[in-house]
C-alpha cells in the first residue's frame, strides 16, 4: 500500500514567483522575509521524500468555463501543460510541464465514484496557479509526478463547506488503500480571508484579519467541527468575496484529520492577503 | 439579465492578448462585433453548431461599451473575471497596485452583500 507521508496545506499568492526573482529596485522590501519563510515550508516536504504528489486546488476559469463547470475534476493525463497566457501576462508565472501519475488517477476516479463523489475527469487538462504556485515554493525542481484535483470555488452553485471536508477524507483513504509502493504526498492550496474585484481588495492586509485569526486556529489544530460550526457558504462571503478559497483549507483539514495538529505552521501578514502555511506528518515526521 | 454572456465576454475576451487591445482601444465597437458574431459560439464546441438566443441585455451592453466597472459589479458580473481582463488593459497607466487600489475605490459605496455572481 501507498503511504500518506506528508499533508500539506498553503495560501497560493501568484505574486511570489516574480517577488522572490526579482533583483534591485524592483525587489520589494517584503521579498527576502517572504522567501525565507517559503524555503522553510519547502524543508517540510523535502523531509517527506514524496514519490508522487496529489495536488488540490482551484480553476481560476482558464480551462474550467461556465458551459459544463464541474465541481470536482480529477486529471488523469501523462503530462500536464501548466500557467496560462493571462498569468504570465499579469504574474510573470512561467510556462511548465509536468509528469502525471494516471494509475493514482485513475484509481482515484474509480474509488472515488463508488465512495460516493460524482468526480469528473479530464485527459488533457492545463493546470493553472493554484497548483503551480506550490510547485514554485515547495518543488521547484518540478520532477515529481501529480494527480490534479480542481475543486470548484468560484462559481455558484458551489458544494457546502462539509462536502470539502468529506472529499479530503475520502482522498486521504483512496491514497492510504492504492496498492503501489509509493511516498505520497497531499498537497492544497486556498485562501484565507480575500477579496478580488470588490472594494475591500489590496488592502494593507486581508479584508479580514479576525477571520484569519481563527481560520489559522481552525486550521493548525485541526479543529473541524469548530470551523464548520461557524463556516456556511453565505457566511464566507463575509471575509472577502474570493474567501470561499477556505473551502480549499477546509478539505486539506480532512486529509489530516479531525483533531489532528499540525506539525509546522507559519503565517505572512503580507498586503491583501495573509499567507499561510501548513504541514501535517501521518506518521509523526519519522522518515 | 443574462450574467452568463456578460461573463463570456470577459471570459473569451481576456484569454485573448488581440482582443484585449481591440476593446482596449474600441470597446463599443468590440462589444458590438462579440455580441453579433462571438457570443452564440459554443466553446469547445464543433464550428457549426452553436447557439441562437445568447444576447446582452442592454444594460449589460452599456457597461461594457463604457468600460464601466463598478456597473458591471452592480450587475453581478463574476469579480474575477471583470478584475482580471480590466487590469490586463489598465494597470499599465498606473503606479504599481495603484489600478487595483483605484479599482476599490470606485466600488467604494458597495456594501455587504454584494450582488450575486450566480449565473
Amino acid at each position: 500500500m501507498a503511504e500518506l507521508v506528508a499533508v500539506i496545506a498553503s495560501t497560493h499568492h501568484p505574486f511570489y514567483y516574480r517577488a522572490s526573482t526579482s533583483t534591485g529596485e524592483d525587489r520589494p522590501p517584503f521579498a527576502d522575509e517572504w522567501v525565507r519563510k517559503v524555503e522553510a515550508f519547502r524543508q517540510t516536504l523535502t523531509r517527506a521524500r514524496p514519490d508522487v504528489l496529489v495536488m488540490v486546488g482551484s480553476d481560476h476559469f482558464h480551462q474550467l468555463w461556465l458551459d459544463n463547470m464541474p465541481q470536482f475534476l480529477v486529471g488523469k493525463a501523462p503530462f500536464y501543460d501548466a500557467n496560462f497566457y493571462n498569468e504570465e501576462r499579469e504574474f510573470g508565472l512561467p510556462r511548465m510541464v509536468l509528469k502525471g501519475q494516471e494509475d493514482l488517477s485513475a484509481y482515484i476516479l474509480r474509488e472515488g465514484l463508488d465512495a460516493g463523489f460524482d468526480l469528473a475527469f479530464s485527459n488533457e487538462l492545463r493546470i493553472d496557479h493554484s497548483i503551480t504556485c506550490p510547485i514554485i515554493t515547495l518543488r521547484p525542481e518540478a520532477d515529481l509526478p501529480i494527480v490534479p484535483v480542481y475543486t470548484n470555488i468560484f462559481a455558484p452553485p458551489l458544494p457546502r463547506p462539509q462536502r470539502f471536508v468529506q472529499l479530503g477524507r475520502t482522498i486521504r483513504q483512496l491514497v492510504e488503500s492504492w496498492p503501489a509502493d509509493r511516498r505520497v504526498a497531499v498537497i492544497g492550496t486556498g485562501h484565507l480571508s480575500l477579496e478580488l474585484g470588490g472594494p475591500r481588495q489590496f488592502g494593507p492586509h486581508g479584508p479580514d484579519p479576525e477571520f484569519d485569526r481563527k481560520a489559522v486556529e481552525w486550521i493548525s489544530t485541526g479543529d473541524i467541527e469548530g470551523c464548520l460550526s461557524e463556516v456556511t457558504l453565505d457566511s464566507l462571503h463575509l471575509p472577502g468575496n474570493a474567501t470561499h478559497g477556505f473551502m480549499d483549507f477546509m478539505l486539506m483539514m480532512g486529509v489530516a484529520g479531525e483533531g489532528r495538529k499540525a506539525d509546522y505552521v507559519d503565517t505572512y501578514d503580507l498586503f491583501h492577503t495573509m499567507e499561510a502555511y501548513f504541514t501535517w506528518y501521518p506518521s509523526g515526521g519519522s522518515s | 439579465m443574462s450574467k452568463y454572456v456578460l461573463n463570456k465576454f470577459l471570459f473569451t475576451v481576456d484569454r485573448d492578448p488581440e482582443l484585449v487591445e481591440r476593446y482596449r482601444e474600441e470597446p463599443r465597437a468590440t462589444v458590438e462585433w462579440w455580441e453579433s458574431e462571438q457570443a452564440n459560439r459554443i466553446l469547445g464546441c464543433h464550428t457549426g453548431e452553436s447557439s441562437t438566443w445568447l444576447r446582452l441585455d442592454d444594460d449589460e451592453r452599456e457597461a461594457l461599451a463604457a468600460h464601466d466597472y463598478p456597473k458591471l459589479f452592480e450587475l453581478g458580473a463574476h469579480p474575477f473575471l471583470t478584475l482580471t481582463l480590466f487590469i490586463a488593459m489598465f494597470e499599465r497607466d498606473h503606479p504599481p497596485l495603484g489600478f487595483q487600489t483605484e479599482y476599490a475605490r470606485r466600488l467604494a459605496a458597495f456594501r455587504l452583500p454584494y450582488p450575486d455572481i450566480a449565473t
